[in-house]
């Protein structure tokens, strides 16, 4: 099965963490991207780059910023491949963001 | 009589067919469908020797049938594992046991907790969903979505239908550990007795695991404590452990429970379970030992850091004879929403002659309490005051 990895930290919580914490996180994901069982991953620029987009009328909508306005924001992603969930849920506790202060969800990706 | 074989089986045919279908639904249906089937022939055939093995031949031949005829999911035929086979092939010995995987399935951390607990009873414990949802004082229509809910999250996030591995078995032991001791602390509601089921829930899972004593320990807290059932109560009221009528209280339980309590122990069992459960056994005896008593829970709460424990440990010390330590002990507890914290602070200073803070106690008490015989028995004691 595939799941979705979405890794949720509170804003610019990289930056809070010490230099040599940033080297080690950083490193872990990505010994984690070497994974076989990591199809892809992409860490994501802030969300004070985003730009959120809607069709009305035919015609293409911009606004500034994320979708939602949290406090807790989509800093990252990874697909997965895992037999089962509790593999997902192992490889999940094994992201940085999961020990430090974030939440790692974990999606099923839908079978076709 | 047929209802109560069903009742035995169900966990087992079920089991069976989720692990060979690895469809919640499907096994479901197929089950159902051939304990229809068993409705309509045994009273006239008879129950056969094997009534399980034939319960499970009988749905699996239904399910292939079915998924035959469904031509969408032909090609699924092709990919089921097992050959078909007719029904005087089986036996016993052919049809695995798996009600194991699927007590850790129903008992997976994912699903929310209501949905561990509906599901438990439903597919482990044979339940019907009407009478989970009358247990749980829901609607059945409730309890139909709570069980919709969590089978499909089994389904569509790959929740393993299997026993977990060395490395996560102790933390998910607990998970299912938890949700049967939950379903026993719901008691006695409406017409199904939770806790003769979680009894029951414990009892196969310590048959399952032989040598998992905190699945003993929880076994035998569940029976001692289940003993007690009718001396809890004379009519609407409370009546407290000291106060209770022992002619009651069912002895041949309380001896079963302690066999199944040494048990836990000779497998080395010292687990936060086992410890309740010889806390049970020490307050079902003769003459209860407070001061083993009140060490048993400094025990428990080394175990579970829980304050509900301590306060607890405090009760054990003043039956031992000292109020004032059980005070002090207590005054250190951070525990203002509970019930329990004032009743008990209530009775230490009652019983240290301090009796308008005792009162003032009691009426903090009462304004936490919900349920009519907790209100009564905390009324009771302030008139006494």
């Amino acid at each position: 099965m595939q799941y979705a990895l979405l890794i949720y930290t509170r804003r610019g919580y990289g930056e809070e963490l010490s230099e040599a914490d940033r080297a080690a996180a950083y490193a872990e994901y990505l010994a984690f991207g070497e994974d076989e069982r990591c199809v892809v991953g992409a860490q994501l620029e802030p969300t004070e780059t985003a730009t959120s987009v809607r069709v009305v009328g035919g015609r293409t909508l911009m606004t500034d910023g994320p979708f939602a306005d949290t406090k807790e924001v989509l800093g990252g992603l990874c697909l997965i491949e895992a037999a089962d969930l509790d593999e997902a849920v192992e490889l999940a506790a094994r992201l940085p963001a999961a020990r430090l202060g974030g939440t790692v969800e974990v999606r099923p990706v839908v079978r076709r | 009589m047929l209802e109560e074989v069903f009742r035995g089986e169900w966990g087992r045919v079920l089991a069976s067919l989720v692990g060979f279908l690895g469809d919640f639904d499907q096994a479901e249906e197929a089950a159902q469908e051939a304990f229809a089937i068993a409705a309509r022939r045994w009273p006239e055939s008879g129950v056969p020797d094997n009534p399980g093995a034939w319960l499970v031949t009988t749905a699996r031949n239904r399910a292939i049938d079915r998924l035959r005829r469904e031509r969408t999911l032909a090609e699924k035929i092709h990919l089921l594992p097992v050959p078909e086979v007719t029904m005087d092939e089986f036996d016993d010995t052919v049809i695995k046991d798996e009600r194991l995987e699927l007590i850790f399935t129903c008992c997976h951390p994912a699903l929310a907790l209501e949905g561990q607990v509906a599901l438990t009873l439903r597919a482990v414990g044979g339940l019907e969903t009407a009478e989970i949802a009358r247990a749980f004082l829901v609607s059945e229509e409730t309890m139909k979505r709570r069980l919709t809910r969590a089978k499909a999250k089994i389904k569509l996030a790959g929740i393993p239908f299997a026993v977990p591995g060395a490395h996560l078995l102790p933390d998910r032991l607990d998970a299912v550990l938890a949700v049967i001791y939950l379903i026993y602390n719901e008691g006695y509601r409406g017409r199904i007795d939770l806790g003769a089921e979680a009894i029951r829930l414990g009892r196969l899972l310590a048959g399952l695991m032989p040598a998992e004593p905190e699945a003993y320990g929880l076994l035998a807290l569940m029976m001692i404590h289940h003993a007690r059932r009718r001396a809890r109560f004379s009519g609407e009221d409370l009546v407290l452990l000291e106060d209770q009528d022992r002619s009651l209280w069912d002895k041949g339980q309380i001896a079963e429970g302690r066999a199944v309590l040494d048990r836990a122990l000779e497998l080395g069992g010292r687990g936060a379970y086992v410890v309740q459960a010889a806390i049970a056994s020490l307050q079902a005896g003769e003459r209860i030992d407070w001061p083993r008593v009140a060490a048993m829970y400094r025990r428990l709460v080394e175990l579970t850091g829980s304050p509900v424990v301590e306060l607890n440990r405090a009760v054990a010390l003043a039956q031992a004879g000292d109020p004032a330590t059980a005070l002090r002990a207590v005054d250190r507890l951070d525990l203002d929403g509970y019930l329990y914290f004032h009743s008990t602070r209530g009775e230490l200073l009652r019983r240290l002659g301090r009796d308008a803070e005792a009162r003032a106690a009691y009426h903090r008490a009462l304004e936490l309490a919900t349920s009519t015989p907790e209100r009564r028995f905390l009324a009771r004691r302030l008139e006494q005051l």
